[in-house]
């Protein structure tokens, strides 16, 4: 016998979390939904483009009627409830339906505020909620001229271009002498009613409304200093309250809202509640990013998982509101305990405010151009210290490095659909604003997946980003700020990490067990993390699983498109000798290697050697001296070095020796992700060591350690971080540095984006300032070489691992 | 048109033993007209599937193998082992070949299974 779900409301919230049960446990119960409205779920944020006749109704269904019988799941559209029985859990509607229920679901949503003052229930008078209202605005628009909007926010003014772009004269009266003020600062709040003024609409600031008057219908408004304005049509968009009238009449306990726990359950435990109408630790919440959290997590005690928690949302806004971009977090507003740094371009349309305490990020705010929202975002709830990169941050993220697709910042909505977004994977824009309108997709996880754009190299994340929001018209889903590691968990890398010391955990099944993995066996995203972090936590105890590897790790050479293998052997500091080379040519011609490759990380690469031979080659190579050049994983790759005092002219130290010291010292490390260091012999740095994870610039006086760099994708020059005098300094710095990346960054993050996510503040702390804790880094750096400092290919020339390299059988 | 063949005894061959095979990986049955990727999961369970990925013909073979799925090297699409379909909103399949264990040996059927348009190339 299933159980029996009552879900009362049918809008947004309630059906997300529907969505999310039926992921979790499709068949545990019955549903029934009651909803008010005569609809199916629709998305209730693009009612504004409905209303100015950019879209059409049937657009912005979320679920329609087919969904809810394929899903078995009954619908009573129009049809208000209007009492729950708790004792003998029963809910009634208004018509006398009655349904049964095992649990219950409030999502009530919220109602209007209308003030209360004479004349509010004339007709004509209306809020901006649902459709039904867009309807109305929509008769009245063609009947009648004149419009008043009371309420400046969001909502009001979306009401008033909506209603101006139907053919109305529009005025908005809005009492704070702020537009939008629980968004903006008064600067920009400045420039967004310029803009709108520009289009027609008029406004009355500081405008406190008396009366609305009117014989049979409304015909005007009074305002207290005795201005009357003519109106038609009122729109009234001065706030929401939730909706907790039936909640409080059936006893549970509510203040603003319905108050629930962290697991979305009220003080009934049978009676949960998500969205608009719930009030959580004293906040209640009116965007959607954070009603789709809760979501989540109430269906996942509804599922009877029982493992997530709501732990309220920080909020950011990036709005399209009348086709202007505006982005708002945080406390934007400032004290005197805070500082604020300002970007104003009034004759571009561009305004950005960040406002830092103690250097980090506390809120931000901006007009016009909000590219890099998302990004201030992400340093405010991670907290990071941003004193290195201030005098470049208002001028965004493709600034601190140069971005891979240039420092152009576009305009996503004016680009061409034929505009392509994803490189790596040939999506354009209009294949990604289709899935996003036609498959109802909110997040950047979703277009993902069904895009494949963004779900590469992610270098035009921010662009997927900003396609989102302006073509969901309003807030989207942002990522919540612990992400779990993979589907298999609601765990972050930062816990398990965490838990694998704690714990004690020393095998793969002991962390599945001990972590409740949802999965018996993980699956190819955790896998390799977890064995690389379970390696990194016990060096010569951990037993490395070959099965958790990716293909290239597991048999040691890069898999190429047509199944053969690309081998690149070591040479140390990219110097090498004319028998060296002399053994490679034979080698190659032995094998009839088709294609010899010279590298970016100098070194030599055989391509197009099957997967059999890889042993017999290896052989040879070992026996010629060569080692792995492990140029195929997650590992200390190369190190690239000029020639430097022994030959030019320009050198200040043994570059060429101090390069080879440290690939000696480091070659065989895993490490979080490919990591790559280089050595110049002079401040010219012809061994381009400013863009590599580990760079040292020879000068007079010593050595200058540089990390943090990446090429490729994202280029990023490294973060300067001291100076040393020595050869055995420079060897123990990198060993340090390596440590704490290896212990501390997430499983293939690489250094550049890992350093700008904890701050260069904290890795000169611990590998510059506290000496007594860069020695012991660099001591356990050096136990786990003992181990891992073993060449692969000598091992399987003689036979280990047979089976990777050989078919099981041939036939035929 | 494709002709219904009889799984015949010579159809079946035994190719090996249950432990030639690593847990959560894949041994590989070399053939002139494509090669079979053998599959073991970690509750030793046995699949085979054309070692030919629907989307750009990449080495299942060389998949990490996680629950009932492969993710193929090349560009990380998930095959189910159990029915050869690729997991959704990916879109296409492998052709499944029947397999058995019998007293630890493994026998595999040259004959692929049906319903899998593309994949029988």
């Amino acid at each position: 016998m299933k159980a029996r779900l009552v879900v009362v409301g049918n809008g947004m919230a309630g059906m997300r979390a529907v969505e999310e049960l039926l992921k979790l446990a499709p068949e545990k119960y019955d549903i029934t939904v009651f909803g008010n409205e005569p609809h199916p779920n629709y998305n209730r944020i693009l009612l504004s483009p409905v209303l100015t006749g950019e879209k059409q109704f049937r657009e912005i269904v979320l679920n329609d009627d087919a969904w809810y019988a394929e899903h078995g799941i009954t619908l009573h559209k129009g049809r208000e409830v209007t009492g729950i029985d708790r004792k003998s859990r029963k809910v009634v509607a208004k018509d006398g339906t009655i349904a049964a229920y095992d649990r219950l679901l409030l999502a009530t949503g919220s109602n209007p505020f209308l003030l209360p003052v004479p004349g509010k229930d004339l007709p004509g008078v209306i809020g901006f909620r649902d459709f039904a209202d867009v309807e109305t605005m929509l008769t009245t628009a063609k009947q009648y001229r004149h419009a008043v909007v009371i309420g400046g926010g969001l909502l009001g003014l979306e009401a008033a271009n909506g209603l101006m772009k139907q053919g109305m004269k529009v005025t908005v009266v809005h009492l704070p002498d702020v537009l939008m003020e629980r968004q903006l600062d008064a600067p920009a709040a400045k420039m967004l009613k310029k803009s709108l003024e520009d289009r027609g609409l008029e406004f009355v600031l500081k405008g406190v409304t008396k009366e609305i008057i009117g014989k049979n219908r409304v015909q005007g408004v009074v305002l207290a200093d005795g201005r009357e304005l003519t109106a038609d049509l009122v729109v009234m968009a001065v706030g929401i309250r939730p909706n907790i009238e039936l909640a409080r009449k059936a006893g549970l306990y509510c203040e603003r809202g319905v108050v629930v726990s962290d697991t979305m359950q009220t003080y009934d435990p049978a009676i949960y509640a998500v969205g608009e109408c719930v009030q959580h630790r004293g906040q209640t919440y009116g965007l959607v990013a954070p009603l789709f959290e809760q979501a989540k997590v109430c269906a996942n005690h509804l599922a009877h998982f029982g493992i997530a928690r709501y732990e309220g949302s920080l909020t950011s806004t990036k709005l399209k509101v009348t086709g202007i971009d505006l982005f708002s977090a945080g406390d934007f507003t400032g004290n005197d305990q805070t500082e604020e740094i300002l970007l104003q371009d009034a004759g571009a349309g561009v305004y950005k405010k960040v406002v830092l305490k103690d250097n980090r990020i506390q809120g931000a705010v901006m007009y016009g151009d909000t590219m890099d929202g998302a990004w201030y975002f992400q340093l405010m709830r991670d907290g990071t210290d941003v004193s290195g990169m201030r005098e470049k941050l208002l001028f965004g993220q493709a600034h601190l490095g140069d971005s891979g697709h240039g420092d152009i910042k576009l305009r996503v909505a004016s680009m061409a659909d034929s505009t392509e977004i994803c490189g790596c994977n040939g999506v354009c824009k209009g294949a990604i604003v289709t899935a996003i309108t036609g498959k109802k997709l909110f997040t950047l996880d979703e277009v993902r997946s069904h895009t494949k754009a963004s779900s590469s190299c992610g270098s035009c994340t921010g662009l997927v980003e900003a396609l989102l929001a302006s073509t969901l018209g309003g807030d989207y889903s942002t990522t919540p700020k612990k992400k779990p590691m993979c589907p298999c968990t609601e765990h972050a890398h930062d816990d398990v990490r965490l838990a694998i010391r704690n714990q004690t955990l020393k095998t793969m099944p002991a962390l599945f067990k001990a972590l409740e993995w949802k999965t018996p066996d993980g699956c190819n995203k955790c896998r390799p993390a977890l064995n690389f972090y379970l390696l990194v936590a016990w060096p010569g105890e951990y037993v490395d699983d070959n099965q958790s590897r990716f293909i290239n790790e597991r048999v040691h050479a890069n898999i190429q498109k047509d199944g053969t293998y690309s081998v690149i052997p070591r040479i140390w500091g990219g110097e090498t000798t004319p028998s060296e080379l002399r053994s490679l040519a034979e080698i190659a011609e032995k094998y009839n290697v088709p294609t010899v490759h010279i590298t970016g990380g100098q070194r030599i690469d055989f391509l197009g050697i099957p997967k059999e031979t890889l042993p017999a080659i290896w052989g040879d190579l070992s026996e010629a001296g060569f080692v792995s050049g492990h140029a195929y994983g997650k590992a200390m790759r190369t190190v690239k070095t000029c020639v430097g005092k022994n030959w030019c002219r320009f050198g200040t130290q043994d570059s060429t020796t101090m390069g080879i010291d440290l690939e000696k010292m480091t070659w065989g490390t895993w490490t979080p992700h490919k990591f790559k260091l280089a050595v110049s012999g002079c401040p010219r740095n012809c061994a381009e060591a400013t863009i590599k994870d580990f760079g040292v610039v020879c000068v007079d006086s010593g050595y200058e350690l540089h990390i943090g760099g990446n090429g490729g994708v994202k280029v990023r020059a490294t973060d300067f971080l001291c100076a040393v005098k020595t050869p055995d300094e420079v060897l123990e710095y990198c060993a340090a540095f390596l440590q704490v990346y290896r212990e501390e960054a997430h499983y293939l993050e690489r250094t550049a984006p890992w350093v700008e996510r904890i701050g260069l503040a904290y890795i000169k702390q611990r590998v510059v300032e506290d000496a007594a804790g860069r020695k012991e880094l660099a001591g356990r750096f050096r136990l786990s070489q003992k181990f891992a400092q073993v060449d692969p290919w000598a091992a399987r020339a003689k036979g280990a691992d047979k089976h990777e390299y050989i078919p099981l059988k041939r036939v035929g | 048109m494709s002709a219904v063949k009889m799984k015949t005894q010579s159809d079946w061959i035994e190719i090996g033993t249950l432990d030639d095979i690593p847990r959560q990986g894949a041994r590989v049955v070399k053939r002139f007209d494509g090669d079979i990727a053998v599959f073991r999961t970690l509750d030793d369970s046995v699949f085979a599937l054309r070692d030919k990925c629907p989307h750009k013909g990449g080495p299942l073979s060389q998949g990490i193998v996680h629950g009932n799925k492969v993710a193929c090297p090349l560009h990380d699409w998930k095959i189910n082992l159990d029915t050869g379909i690729a997991v959704e909103p990916d879109e296409g399949c492998a052709a499944r070949f029947p397999v058995r264990l019998e007293g630890g040996k493994v026998f595999l059927s040259l004959t692929p299974e049906d319903g899998c348009p593309q994949g029988t190339a």
